[in-house]
This record gives structure tokens, C-alpha cells and sequence, in this order.
């Protein structure tokens, strides 16, 4: 367990950023308490200090996880973000999608998100621009990486792909081994 | 009545004339058969086109000529009396199905409304005059197969009876050739109820233990466990709760979820289930966060509620150590054996994600769960570690509180896992209580008494074994004098035992808990609750630990028990000293001790 270098840091934020923007500023500076991010087996927890303290008491190969995990470092040094952030992404959403009802499931087994699925969509959503997914109900479902702008959306067949997937909440299931 | 005289008049008939007369019935079936596949169009009167009715008139007609036949040949034999008045209930039947016909063809009902509508009540009677003489028929049938299977049952009866009084040894060459489970399943109704009344149902040949020996192998065979585990149960329950027990371990518990609180709230969820078609309860007065499904359309493992971490599934029996636990905000809390989860993530939500929990496991694949499990339910504060249970104190201590949900042989869980109705040994007992009692003594170490809100410790198992459960909180007790037991804030469950079978524990024992399956309907399950009220583990025991570290394979009972006396400071002073002169052979040891004093 070690704090993240410059390096990692940069590659860190930049990924954050296209999710959060600057509101990765209210993660770093909390009212409640200092929070740090730290780096452990490839991994990137986010916790607050006094935890972090405690856990080095707890040898290397027996810590498993501190925190929240917000996903990990390729081995050619780009960054992922995992579901597991999803709690925190979706409480500083830039840009946020809804779902209907009848798409919840195809997003949660790992599909795009259709045109025919979309419900609303935060306005003047940029293309290539990460976005949080939600069910109708507002229940976080994942995230992913708009296809279209939200202009464009509007002139796109039912067919058409509006954001790509990049995670969701079924990854609890499908994935549980290999997730962390 | 009439089936009464029947009988009367049936019973003493010889077989070889009750089979003659099945045989004539059976022609009369045949004839009736053919009879109902002509009926379908004759059952469809309300057709409203006169011509067609008319035409099934004229069929009718010239089927009665047949039924009457049947009718008076039968009339010789039976009693009227009955079937006529279920003629007339059959009538009002048939009425209804009219009705419903007419509902379900709305271009009939016009029709028949609007034109023909006295016609077709004077079809009606004539038909209905049809329809009552088959359903005499019948109904004569069916008695009679009744009559035939209640003589049948009486044949069976006398059988089983028969068995019964046959000796031990035949019975066992029986159970050795074929088991049948419905003759013991009577035969072991039938030694309960001996045992139960014994002086007066008694076999005077018979002694008690004949009837036990005969009841175990009978339940053993019965539900399927090895001896060892059924003498246990036995002698852990009067005869018929044991016999409660062993059918409760064949029905599945229900399934019960616990609201996240961290995410939502207990109703919001539960409207959300029943939107998606579950059907559901509040699981009772005790748990302000649990719910019971009785059964739901969708998997209740992997709706969008249960991923987004609204809710975790839990069996009941598993909220109780943590309720007892009862952690406060801000603590530092320590799970010793958390896999998969459940309860740690209930420790959270109830300390709403302050403070510090450490949940450990010593295996490693089952951690997976963990994580999983609090990333899923917005857990914050957890530290998921990999550790051996018994490495604790020195790891990391002081804490405020400590569950220990020990592994165990599982025999309160017999309904979820029945592999261990077989599996279990005297040997797996063995090893599995010693684990406990040194990871009972290692999380008492771990935790701070000076801490302002805890200095507590639950200890909990889903067995019911005694050997499991207040024998490891016995040993903890002597073996740690600076804790104590304290209740454990549960208002329900059976007291433990403070004595069983010769063994008498500590008074203090009755401040457990344990839950049955047969009782409460959940799974089998013991609490206890320590308070620990020093950090100094008294220094006479200091010295036994010591002791224990060097020879850790042998931990010999008998120091223990010349031990416990440690008020009487002279005997205990005399015997501290011949030890020390036994072990002056050994230098390490003295300087760690003259070091200490």
C-alpha cells in the first residue's frame, strides 16, 4: 500500500475527470474528514486517513481491500475504472442517463444502451463524454461513454447505440472473481 | 347412512365376490365410456339454431334407453336415498356451467335472451334429467371405488400391524432387504407412543433401552444420519422434539433478506419487491430491517434492488449475533470469520458506515465474497484482511468489539446443507471445538476493556451441539477470568444449558441463547455475549499461557483444573513453586519469568 506516483496520479484524475469533472476537488477535500487515495496490489482504494492508518498494521499479502475500490492499472499503465466506484461517480455526475424499464436488463447483462431504452438524458451531453447510467426509479445501474451528443440522439433510428458500455451493477454477479 | 348399511352389507362378503363384482362394474364403465364420448355434443345445448337441437333431441333419445338400464341395475343394489340428493347438487352444477357458457358467448346469449328463451328453459330440464341420471352413475362409481380402496386401506393396515408385533430380528432382516419408509415411519409413531405411555403400552419383554436401539436404527434409516449425530441429537432433546428437529431439517427455512439501511429504507424496498411481483413480510417484531419472502416470480438473488446493494440475502439466525453485538458509532470493530459478508455488512449499516470494521477470513477464495459483498452495499469503512483467526491479538488488537461467528460443524443448518447428516465424526467434533476454543480465547484478547462504549465480545455458532457452544464459552471462562458473560440483549431464543449430562458449566451459562429450527423457524443457532472488564488476564494464567506456548501440542487439562481454585493464594503459591523448581531445568524460561517478576 503506497500513495499514488505523479505519473499514476495524472492517468488517475484524467479518467476520473471524463466522469466527475472538477468535482474530483470534493473527493480530495472533504468537511468530514481527510480521505486519500492509495495504491495496493495494482489497485487504486479510496479511504479515509484514519482507516488507511490502521490498515498498515495488516500485512501485504494479507490486505485485501481498504475503503472503496475505484479500479486498477493495466499492465501497460492505463487505468480502469471498476463498478465498485460507482457509489461515488454517481453522487458527482456531470452527465447522467436514464434508462426505461424495459432496458434495465439488457444494460445490466452488458449491452449497450439503445435509443430505444433511453429515457432522458442530462442536456448538451457532449459525444465521448463518460456518463452515469440510472433506472427510471434513479438507482445508479452503471456507467459507460456516450456514443451520440444529445442532439444527435434525437435523430437516431430505435436501433442506434446512444452509450457504450463500460460497467455495470450485474458485474457483482457475473464477475465477482475477477473484479477484485 | 346409506354408505353405512352399505358396508354393513358389503364387509362380509368373501373376496372372490367382491372381485365379481368389480368385474361387472368394469362392463358397466365400458358402457359408460362409450357413453361420454358421445356426450360432447349433446353438452352444447344452448346452440341457437332450433334445427340443431332439435337433431340432438332425437340422439338423446335414443341413448336413454341405455342409461335407464344401467340405472335399474345398479338401483338394485345400492340405497337411493344418497344419491338423489347428489343428483340435485349436481343439477345446480350444471346450471352454473350454463351460466358460465352463456358468459363466455356473448352472440348465444342474445340470441337465446331475445327468441328463444322458454324453449330453452324446457330443453333445459330434459337435458338436465339426462345430466342427472349419468351423474348418479357416477357418483355411484366413485363410491364404490371408495368402498373397494377403504377395504384395500384395511388390508394395508392389517399388514402394518402385523409388522409391528413381529420381533427385532425379523425387522432387521427387513430393513436389510428393502427399506420401507412408510412402515418405519409407523413404527417409529408407534415406539414414541410406547415410550410415552410406557408402563401401560409396554411389551413386557421389552426393556426401554430394546425400544431405543429399535427407535434409533429406525430414525437413522428414516432421515438418513450417521449414529453418532443421531445419539447426540437424542440426547440433546426429549424424543419427540428430536423427532420435530429431524422433520424441521427436511423443510427448507424460509428465505429472509435485510434491508440496506445505508442505501434505502425497509418499506421503499419491500414496495419495490412487491412491484416486481414478490410476495413478502416484515419477519417479525424482533428485526426492524428483515424481511421474509414467501415467493417471488424473479430471482431474488439478482434483481436491479440486489444488485444496486438495497438489500443482502441473509438467513434470520445470522441478524442475531450482530444485534447482540450491538456496535455503536465510531467503534472499531473486528469480524473474525466474515465470509460471505453478511454480518459484517450488517455491523456497518448499523454504525452507518463510521468507525472502522475489520473483517477477516482465513479463506481466501471466500473473501471474494466479502468485497464483493460491501462494495455492492455501499460499505465505506471496511478493511478486508486474510488472516488466521488465531493470529489475532497480534495483528492488530484493541478493539471495541469482536464477533466471532465460528466455524462449526453445521448441524444447526442440517436443512441447508444435509451432507452433514453423514460426514460428521467424533474426530470432526474434536478438531472443530478446539479451533473454537482458541479463537474464542484470541478474540477476547483483541479487544481493549478500557474502551469507553464496548470491551465486548459475541461469540456464535449454527450449531446446537453442546460441545460447540456452552463447553467453548465454559473453557473461555476459566481460562480468561477477566471476562464475564452479560446478556445478550435478545428477548427470545431457549437459555443454555449450564449443565448437561454429568458436565456442569458455569451459572452464568443461562445468559445465552440458543434457536432451533423445530421452534423458531430458523436456523440452528447459539449467541453468547462476554463483557471483558480487564486487560490484565490474571497473572496465575499469565503463567499457564506461558506454559501452553511451550508446549503447544499437549495443552494438558489437568493444570487447568488445579488452576481453578486461584482464590486460595497459599495452595496456588506452593504449586507455583514446584513448577518453577520442575522447569528450573530449562534457562530461557526462568529469565522470561524473572524478567516479569
Amino acid at each position: 500500500m503506497r500513495p499514488l506516483t505523479e505519473e499514476e496520479t495524472k492517468v488517475f484524475f484524467q479518467k476520473l475527470a471524463q466522469y466527475i469533472g472538477r468535482n474530483i476537488v470534493h473527493l480530495i477535500n472533504r468537511p468530514d474528514d481527510t480521505y486519500c487515495f492509495r495504491l495496493h496490489n495494482n489497485r487504486v482504494y479510496y479511504v479515509s486517513e484514519s482507516i488507511m492508518k490502521k490498515a498498515t498494521c495488516i500485512g501485504r499479502d494479507q490486505l485485501l481491500s481498504l475503503g472503496v475500490c475505484f479500479g486498477k492499472f493495466t499492465k501497460t499503465g492505463k487505468f480502469r475504472l471498476h463498478i465498485t466506484a460507482l457509489d461515488y461517480l454517481a453522487q458527482y455526475a456531470k452527465y447522467k442517463i436514464w434508462v426505461k424499464p424495459n432496458g434495465e436488463m439488457p444494460f445490466m447483462y452488458g449491452n449497450h444502451v439503445l435509443k430505444a431504452h433511453l429515457g432522458r438524458i442530462t442536456e448538451d451531453t457532449p459525444e465521448h463524454q463518460g456518463a452515469i447510467i440510472y433506472s427510471m426509479n434513479d438507482i445508479p445501474l452503471g456507467f459507460g461513454v456516450t456514443a451520440r451528443s444529445t442532439s444527435d440522439c434525437r435523430k437516431l433510428d430505435p436501433t442506434g447505440i446512444v452509450v457504450f458500455h463500460q460497467a455495470d451493477i450485474g458485474e457483482y454477479l457475473r464477475g465477482e472473481e475477477t473484479l477484485l | 347412512m346409506g354408505r353405512r348399511a352399505r358396508n354393513k352389507q358389503a364387509d362380509p362378503l368373501p373376496l372372490e365376490q367382491t372381485l365379481k363384482r368389480k368385474s361387472s362394474e368394469g362392463s358397466g364403465n365400458k358402457s359408460k365410456k362409450a357413453k361420454k364420448t358421445q356426450n360432447p355434443p349433446k353438452k352444447q345445448p344452448q346452440q341457437p339454431k332450433k334445427e340443431k337441437v332439435q337433431k340432438q333431441k332425437k340422439e338423446e333419445k335414443e341413448e336413454i334407453p341405455i342409461i335407464k338400464k344401467n340405472n335399474k341395475i345398479e338401483d338394485e343394489s345400492w340405497d337411493n336415498v344418497e344419491t338423489i340428493q347428489d343428483v340435485e347438487d349436481d343439477e345446480f352444477e350444471d346450471i352454473d356451467e350454463y351460466e358460465d357458457l352463456e358468459d363466455n358467448d356473448e352472440y348465444v346469449i342474445k340470441k337465446t335472451s331475445f327468441n328463444f328463451g322458454s324453449d330453452d328453459e324446457e330443453e333445459e330440464e330434459e337435458e338436465e334429467l339426462e345430466i342427472e341420471k349419468e351423474a348418479r352413475e357416477l357418483d355411484e362409481k366413485k363410491k364404490e371405488d371408495e368402498r373397494l380402496a377403504e377395504e384395500e386401506l384395511k388390508i394395508n393396515v392389517a399388514e402394518t400391524e402385523k409388522m409391528v408385533l413381529t420381533s427385532g430380528q425379523e425387522i432387521e432382516k427387513d430393513s436389510m432387504v428393502a427399506p420401507d419408509l412408510a412402515l418405519i415411519q409407523q413404527r417409529i409413531q408407534d415406539v414414541v407412543k410406547i415410550l410415552n405411555n410406557f408402563r401401560e403400552m409396554r411389551d413386557p419383554d421389552m426393556s426401554r433401552t430394546d425400544y431405543m436401539e429399535q427407535l434409533k436404527k429406525d430414525l437413522c434409516q428414516y432421515y438418513g444420519y450417521n449414529d453418532y449425530l443421531l445419539s447426540k441429537f437424542l440426547d440433546l432433546f426429549p424424543i419427540n422434539e428430536a423427532i420435530e428437529f429431524f422433520e424441521a431439517n427436511e423443510v427448507p427455512r424460509p428465505i429472509v433478506i435485510r434491508a440496506n439501511t445505508l442505501k434505502t429504507r425497509r418499506r421503499d424496498l419491500a414496495q419495490a419487491l412487491i412491484n416486481r411481483g414478490v410476495n413478502l413480510e416484515p419477519i417479525g417484531k424482533w428485526s426492524k430491517v428483515g424481511l421474509q419472502i414467501f415467493d417471488s416470480p424473479v430471482p431474488i438473488g439478482a434483481t436491479p434492488e440486489y444488485l444496486a446493494g438495497h438489500y443482502m440475502l441473509q438467513a434470520a439466525s445470522s441478524f442475531l449475533p450482530v444485534m447482540a453485538l450491538a456496535p455503536q458509532e465510531n467503534e472499531r470493530i473486528l469480524d473474525m470469520c466474515s465470509a460471505p459478508g453478511g454480518k459484517t455488512s450488517y455491523i456497518s449499516a448499523l454504525i452507518k458506515n463510521t468507525g472502522c470494521v475489520f473483517a477477516n477470513d482465513a479463506n481466501k477464495d471466500r473473501i471474494k465474497a466479502v468485497i464483493a459483498n460491501i462494495h455492492r452495499l455501499g460499505i465505506k469503512n471496511a478493511v478486508v484482511c486474510n488472516y488466521d483467526g488465531r493470529e489475532f491479538p497480534n495483528v492488530i488488537g484493541g478493539f471495541d468489539r469482536v464477533l466471532l461467528d465460528a466455524p462449526c460443524s453445521g448441524t444447526g443448518v442440517i436443512a441447508k446443507d444435509p451432507s452433514v447428516k453423514v460426514n460428521k465424526s467424533e474426530q470432526d467434533f474434536q478438531m472443530v471445538t478446539q479451533i473454537q476454543k482458541e479463537l474464542l480465547l484470541s478474540a477476547i484478547d483483541s479487544v481493549d476493556a478500557n474502551s469507553k462504549t464496548g470491551g465486548y465480545i459475541v461469540y456464535s455458532t449454527c450449531s446446537i451441539t453442546v460441545e460447540e457452544d456452552e463447553e467453548v464459552v465454559n473453557y473461555a471462562l476459566r481460562k480468561r477470568p477477566n471476562v464475564k458473560l452479560v446478556p445478550t440483549g435478545l428477548d427470545f431464543g431457549k437459555e443454555g444449558f449450564t449443565s448437561f449430562r454429568g458436565k456442569t458449566f458455569n451459572p452464568s451459562l443461562k445468559l445465552t441463547r440458543r434457536y432451533y429450527p423445530h421452534t423458531h423457524n430458523m436456523d440452528g443457532f447459539y449467541v453468547s455475549k462476554f463483557k471483558k472488564f480487564s486487560n490484565k488476564i490474571p497473572k496465575l494464567n499469565k503463567d499457564e499461557d506461558e506454559e501452553d506456548n511451550e508446549k503447544v501440542e499437549n495443552k494438558v487439562v489437568e493444570e487447568e483444573v488445579g488452576f481453578n481454585d486461584e482464590e486460595d493464594a497459599k495452595i496456588i503459591k506452593a504449586e507455583e513453586e514446584k513448577r518453577l523448581k520442575k522447569k528450573g531445568i530449562k534457562p530461557t524460561n526462568n529469565k522470561k519469568k524473572n524478567n516479569k517478576k
